[in-house]
């Protein structure tokens, strides 16, 4: 495994906040009683009179947001990945995207890298109910670098947006450039692809390594932007590569490997396996060690990346 | 107009209608003219499904035609069954799932009070709503905020969906719980336009907290065969039904 320095997206996360309170003085940011955790801290602790602290009411943290962004502001909210797209869900459909308010929801503790909280607090299920919600945004950041880039990026537009941090620091393993809809190669190969978002793309470079170690090149894809989604790049990836392995901390049924499918489906299919959360709930653990107790260990990828190259006839 | 959709809620719209009346004829700083005046006052209908008193009011005050009133909830009309903002610009807010309109309206009364706007932002609720949870965090961010620019009005109807409300989920002392939130709080009849004017001219001068306004009201105010009646929250009139409620009213379909 190759030895990469951790960065903490969280503390990405403020401190592009900060870059943009600077740059714009109508934004604001709302949190819900996490603010330490999420590190919206940092903006309020700079901009108290535009930082809102609502306390322990996520769904009307949303709405509140929603009547601040109508009168053209653009706001961010945070609080935990599961109160904002679960808690919350039906105030961001509502308020936030049927009205499409200018609001930002950057949701921390995503998945389940949350570890000792246990199931309740491992959102596993945000892609899903977040990417179904005509009009929303979806980013999911590998790294600090790219945190801080999507922080920025969604602020170019007008129109809701959910990002999902982890809150664990993970490897720098991008260049630190994020563009909306637009996938990043990170790895050049034709025997497979492996399209990784969160926390699985340092996994996934790991994964190719070895498979590069057995003569097998593998190209890997960061698919941060879920929503709007780099169908072309899968598609490529697909005609060039002929087999795709996707690797997230989500729910298998409804997550990003559902969306390679189907995004290769109708065009090119090619044989597509998932790495990710069987249909459970998580439990409390070290995180890393969950991650591979629910099967999203690198042995777990390689031996699917091997069962696809078998499936090409790449191997025997 | 529930009439011509087939459905809606004239119950809730007839209840609401001199409180919405008094503040788009009378309250509220708008511009017809210049719909988008960003000094303008707000009005949020947390209550969305009274979509139809809204329309009316805004038809009759200039923002737009009229005679597209009957085509409330026909595919491609603005006029959608609950209020859309986006569809119909004349609406401050985007409403339908309840407890989320009052929220919005604390969002504008903190925006307005940032940019150092004199818009004033008034929420008008239901009380089938006041069981919801969500309503009563927004009531609670209204007042810990202390926006003075904010004025809540409940169309204390007593009436929901299934029954009375004291029923069902009871919500009194409603005005007791409204203080204990912080607000100035008046109650009053919510059919007598002195009694609603004089109100939200207290609001207005009234500094350092955001005000409620209990409006006791009739459910299908108007209409004698729909006052009262809980029948009459979701449910349209045939054509005698509207012909007589239209009569009954001064008015003809």
């Amino acid at each position: 495994m190759v030895e990469r320095k951790t960065e903490s997206l969280r503390d990405a996360y403020g401190q592009a906040l900060v870059e943009l309170g600077e740059r714009d003085p109508t934004l604001v940011v709302l949190d819900a009683d996490l603010s330490g955790s999420t590190r919206t801290a940092l903006f309020g602790k700079r901009f108290p009179e535009r930082f809102f602290n609502v306390g322990v009411m996520e769904p009307t943290m949303m709405t509140i947001a929603s009547g601040l962004a109508l009168g053209g502001r653009t706001v961010y909210a945070s609080t935990f990945a599961v109160f904002a797209a679960g808690q919350a869900y039906n105030t961001v459909r509502q308020s936030v995207c049927y009205n499409r308010a200018n609001v930002k929801i950057v949701a921390t503790h995503g998945g389940l890298l949350v570890g000792g909280d246990g199931g309740t607090h491992q959102m596993l299920e945000d892609i899903a109910l977040m990417r179904s919600l005509p009009g929303m945004t979806v980013v999911v950041p590998a790294d600090g670098p790219s945190t801080r880039a999507a922080t920025l990026a969604i602020a170019a537009f007008e129109g809701p947006a959910y990002v999902r941090l982890t809150r664990e620091n993970l490897p720098v393993v991008t260049d630190g450039t994020f563009t909306l809809g637009r996938a990043g190669q990170l790895r050049e190969g034709s025997d497979l692809t492996i399209v990784a978002i969160g926390a699985m793309l340092g996994r996934a470079l790991d994964v190719a390594e070895e498979l590069h170690q057995a003569g097998v090149e593998a190209r890997v894809l960061d698919f941060a932007s879920i929503k709007p989604a780099d169908e072309k790049a899968l598609i490529r990836a697909a005609r060039e590569t002929g087999a795709i392995l996707t690797m997230e901390e989500h729910n298998v049924l409804t997550g990003l490997g559902t969306l390679v499918a189907s995004a290769t489906a109708t065009t090119y299919p090619v044989p597509v396996r998932q790495v990710g959360v069987p249909d459970l709930f998580g439990e409390s653990g070290d995180p890393w060690k969950l991650l591979d107790h629910y099967g999203l260990s690198q042995k777990r990828a390689l031996d699917e990346a091997w069962a696809l190259l078998q499936l090409r006839g790449k191997v025997s | 107009m529930t009439y011509h959709a087939g459905s809606g809620h004239p119950g809730g719209s007839l209840s609401v209608t001199d409180l919405v009346t008094a503040l788009v004829f009378h309250e509220l700083r708008i511009d017809p003219e210049h719909p988008d005046w960003p000094d303008r006052d707000r009005l949020v209908l947390s209550k969305g499904h009274a979509a139809p008193a809204l329309y009316s009011a805004l038809a009759h005050r200039g923002f737009f035609d009229p005679k597209i009133l009957p085509s409330l909830r026909e595919l491609g009309s603005p006029l959608q069954g609950h209020v859309d903002h986006r569809k119909l610009p004349a609406v401050e807010a985007s409403t339908g799932c309840l407890g989320q309109g009052i929220g919005m309206a604390v969002g504008m009364a903190l925006d307005a009070r940032l940019a150092k706007r004199p818009s004033r932002v008034y929420a008008i609720i239901g009380d089938g709503e006041c069981q919801a949870g969500l309503t009563w965090e927004a009531l609670m961010a209204g007042g810990h905020y202390a926006l003075d620019n904010m004025v809540v009005l409940l169309d204390r109807n007593g009436l929901e969906t299934d029954g009375k409300t004291e029923d069902l989920m009871g919500i009194e002392p409603i005005a007791d719980k409204f203080r204990a939130f912080r607000y100035d709080t008046l109650e009053i009849d919510g059919h007598d336009f002195s009694a609603i004017i004089g109100a939200l001219s207290h609001a207005r001068a009234s500094k350092g907290h955001p005000t409620a306004i209990v409006a006791r009201t009739v459910k299908g105010k108007g209409v004698s065969f729909m006052e009262n009646k809980h029948a009459w929250h979701g449910k349209a009139p045939n054509r005698e039904e509207a012909e007589r409620a239209l009569a009954e009213l001064g008015g003809s379909l």
